[in-house]
């Protein structure tokens, strides 16, 4: 088979996937919906209303069971697209993106597994289909050879080990940003009703500490493992490249956010807050930097 | 001075140490560093890409020198980088081994004392079990999963995870190490570049380079004493994309001079190495070859001109300075490698490979300028006091004759920049960057929890876990089973 034919594989595996997602999409948009339950036929207060999860349980597990599917086409899609480049699935922002929103699938599925967060589907299906879709569209080039810079094993350990992080990351951020968001409804009044079954304040709070904490450590050895290759491609391990001072600057941010929850005891909003703050410099390396930057980071294929 | 002002300033200094390095002034440097990284990403750097910082100052003068006074353009290298850097430095020696050396000290220490009253801890319950041997078997329990055990006469306090604080420790002293080893590279290191013709022999000496810097406290005579002769340079490019596929260098390189040469080949993320020295492929373009004959036939130029890049397919600019001709004589060029032209753009390359090759020069006469002191660049000509003779396109083998002399478009040839490296320092960033991960998975993952065991009138059971790490509630429902024998 030609290249172009793997490439064409890998396109299909992606649309599919998109299909999938948008179906596990529907499903946990259902199962919210559809939750709601009048327990008085009277009703007179909000508080009458329960969701009832019981009801929609299987509508969940169509979601879940979708997503899985979906996860395995995403990675059938990037495996296929190294395939069809004869290269590890990393050398432009298209490439990037696919796996992106694969680890950030991954990162949830892992959460799920590990937490029970069935209830973080919905803004993960939309977050992901949302990343595929500005991939495919926007982002979209065709399957290619890596230029020399990138031909080295560093390549598929540092970029696998940026993404994960990435991933992990971004699904921290969904979590801290629910959590300001529910905490303002909080102090109004009770939550509403398709926020019932979203855990405590608190759960979210330690959840997104955790995965914080949990990939700090690969995003450290992320960019080691990028300080490394840039020495045997660039003579330098560290050059204050735009994509590494953003590098640098994310894993400050998040070193503080550590030090703010263990050291100094910052919990609740300012915490999620500065997570929000931390994950937003990692976003902004890998849209500003790559399309807008110089330095020797431009691979994004625009 | 008298003996008050001396306790005076004694006080105040160990004041401003105990402010230094404190942790939070610890963090607060670190987030200073991030913030001051910044300004480097945004504006263009002296170190990285001199040209842009050219362009910068042409286009804003008034603002860039503003903003030069701020050191905006050599963000890294300016001295309030260097501050935050340095104070970053100093605080965290200070805060880190005190702390090290107190961890070491309490490296046999046993747990404290168990608590008056469990009732308060965490996870606090009453176990239905013997009196007399529940002490024992919950010792040898505990010992047996690794805890700390402090036995005493009718309680037992037991720890674990002694190891998040080594790893946290060991964590900061790596990120030390690594300070420790940018230092050395920036203090002992050196660091130049040199373009080389295919053909042409490279001796590792400060004259071969056409850029050269030296850390510090290194002197000149430490460049290793290695030679290297440029046999030949392949570059392929994709047909559709122009992108280059792959580099390959082939030098003979004898280290040291005059030993038997050796055959090397030199790629992108394969350097030559010499011991800390390294040897890379930076970048690389085209220098045509030409002759220049004066107006009696005589030779006065031959040779290759090493012409800059400007796009993805080579299109190369450079100059010819021939001073020794009366009148002075300059040439402007365009190398071409494989031409193409169109309404807008005039004549340009579409290809990085030559396959059509075309030499566009424009021919100068008059003052050159090279002996007013101001040092020009190589590949630009300073026609400020001089005169266009003409303007001519030539094809390979081709000459032009343009009143004063001629010139003859021989060929061309590959240069390469190498880029020459010496790092002392970095192998203790990388020890220090490997350290700092396994300090740092050690911190975060291990799990720092006290259990109590209490023999009373009943017996009770409790727990600690530091920073509300999971777990503590099953280890004590395991103990707490086992006890019961259930
Ligand atoms: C004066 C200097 C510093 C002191 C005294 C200090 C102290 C500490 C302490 C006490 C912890 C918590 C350990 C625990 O309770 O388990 C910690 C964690 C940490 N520190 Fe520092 N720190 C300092 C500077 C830095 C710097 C400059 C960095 C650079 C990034 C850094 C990165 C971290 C990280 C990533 C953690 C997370 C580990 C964890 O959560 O346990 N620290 N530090």
């Amino acid at each position: 088979m030609t290249s172009a034919n793997w490439a064409y594989l890998s396109n299909y595996a992606i649309y599919s996937s998109m299909v999938v997602f948008t179906i596990a999409f529907f499903a946990h948009a259902i199962e919210v919906a559809f939750s709601l339950r009048n327990t008085d036929s009277d009703v007179e207060s909000a508080s009458t209303t329960k969701f009832d999860f019981t009801r929609t349980e299987k509508s969940g597990r169509i979601g879940t069971s979708m997503m899985i599917l979906g996860f395995i086409l995403l990675l059938a899609g990037v495996i296929l697209r190294g395939v069809s480049a004869g290269r590890v699935p990393w050398g432009n922002m298209y490439e990037f993106s696919i796996t992106g929103a694969l680890a950030f699938t991954g990162a949830y599925l892992f959460a799920l597994w590990k937490f029970k967060v069935r209830w973080l589907g919905l803004p993960v299906v939309i977050a992901v289909l949302l990343t595929l879709g500005t991939a495919i569209t926007i982002l979209y080039v065709k399957s290619g050879p890596l230029v020399p810079a990138l031909k080295s094993t560093w390549l598929a350990i540092h970029v696998s080990a940026a993404i994960v992080s990435g991933g992990v990351f971004l699904l921290a951020n969904c979590v801290a940003a629910l959590y300001l968001y529910l905490d303002r409804v909080e102090m109004r009044g009770p939550r509403p009703k398709w926020a019932e079954r979203i855990p405590s304040l608190e759960t979210l709070d330690q959840l997104s500490y955790r995965l914080v904490a949990f990939v700090f450590p690969l995003w450290t050895f992320a960019v080691i493992a990028g300080a490394i290759w840039a020495e045997s491609a660039w003579g330098r391990y560290w050059g204050w490249d735009p994509k590494e001072t953003w590098a640098f600057i994310t894993w400050v941010a998040y070193a503080a956010y550590l030090h703010a929850r263990v050291t100094i005891g910052w919990r609740g909003r300012r915490a999620a807050w500065l997570c929000l703050f931390a994950g937003s410099t990692f976003l902004f390396n890998y849209i500003y930097v790559n399309i807008y930057g110089s330095g020797r980071h431009t691979y994004s294929g625009l | 001075m008298s003996a008050v002002n001396e306790l005076n300033t004694r006080g105040s200094f160990r004041w401003i140490w105990r402010q230094l390095t404190s942790m939070r002034t610890a963090i607060i440097l670190l987030l200073l560093m991030g913030f001051a990284a910044i300004p480097g990403s945004l504006f263009p750097q002296r170190n990285q890409n001199p040209m842009r910082v050219q362009q910068y100052f042409t286009d804003n003068p008034g603002l860039a020198k503003f903003l030069d006074r701020l050191s905006i353009f050599d963000v890294y290298s300016s001295p309030w980088f260097s501050a935050i850097y340095l104070l970053l430095f100093i605080s965290l020696i200070g805060c880190v081994l005190p702390r090290t050396i107190d961890h070491l000290r309490t490296l046999r220490a046993v747990p404290p004392l168990t608590p008056k009253y469990l009732e308060k801890m965490e996870f606090y319950s009453v176990v239905a079990t013997d009196k007399s041997s529940a002490l024992d078997r919950a010792e040898a329990y505990l010992r047996a999963s690794h805890f700390r055990v402090r036995r005493e006469e009718s309680s037992i306090s037991a720890e674990k995870g002694y190891i998040r604080e080594s790893g946290n420790l060991l964590f900061h002293l790596s990120l030390i190490l690594i300070l420790v080893g940018v230092g050395v590279g920036g203090l002992l290191g050196m660091k130049g570049e040199a373009i080389i013709n295919v053909g042409d022999r490279f001796i590792n000496t400060p004259t071969s380079y056409d850029s050269l810097s030296f850390g510090k406290f290194q002197g000149e005579g430490s460049l290793p004493p290695f030679a290297l002769t440029v046999k030949s340079f392949t570059a392929k490019y994709d047909l559709q994309t122009s992108a280059p596929m792959d580099y390959t260098l082939t030098v003979e390189a004898a280290n040291p001079v005059g030993s038997a040469p050796k055959t090397q080949v030199i790629k992108v993320n394969h350097p030559l190495t010499y011991g800390n020295t390294n040897i890379y492929l930076q970048a690389n373009g085209y220098s045509p070859v030409v002759t220049v004959r004066n107006k009696s036939g005589d030779l006065v130029f031959k040779g290759a001109v090493v012409f800059l890049p400007q796009d993805g397919n080579l299109t190369s600019i450079g100059a010819i300075k021939l001073p020794d001709m009366s009148p002075q004589i300059g040439f402007v060029g365009s190398f071409i490698p494989t031409y193409d032209r169109s309404k807008s753009r005039g004549a340009f390359s579409s290809f990085p490979e030559v396959l059509d090759p075309r030499l566009l020069l424009s021919v100068w006469e008059g003052n050159l300028g090279l002996d007013t002191g101001n040092p020009q660049s190589v590949y630009r000509l300073d026609t400020s006091k001089m005169k266009r003779l003409g303007l001519k396109q030539l094809v390979l083998g081709e000459s032009y004759d343009f009143g004063e002399g001629s010139i003859t478009f021989n060929g061309y040839t590959p240069w390469v920049n190498l880029q020459i490296v010496d790092d002392p320092g970095k192998l203790y960033s990388l020890l220090g960057a490997t350290l700092a991960i396994l300090g740092l998975l050690a911190s975060l993952f291990t799990r720092q929890r006290r259990i109590w065991i209490k023999v009373g009138d009943r017996v009770e059971i409790a727990g600690l876990a530091k920073n509300g790490a999971p777990g503590l509630e099953v280890e004590i429902r395991v103990l707490k089973n086992l006890l019961e024998e259930k």
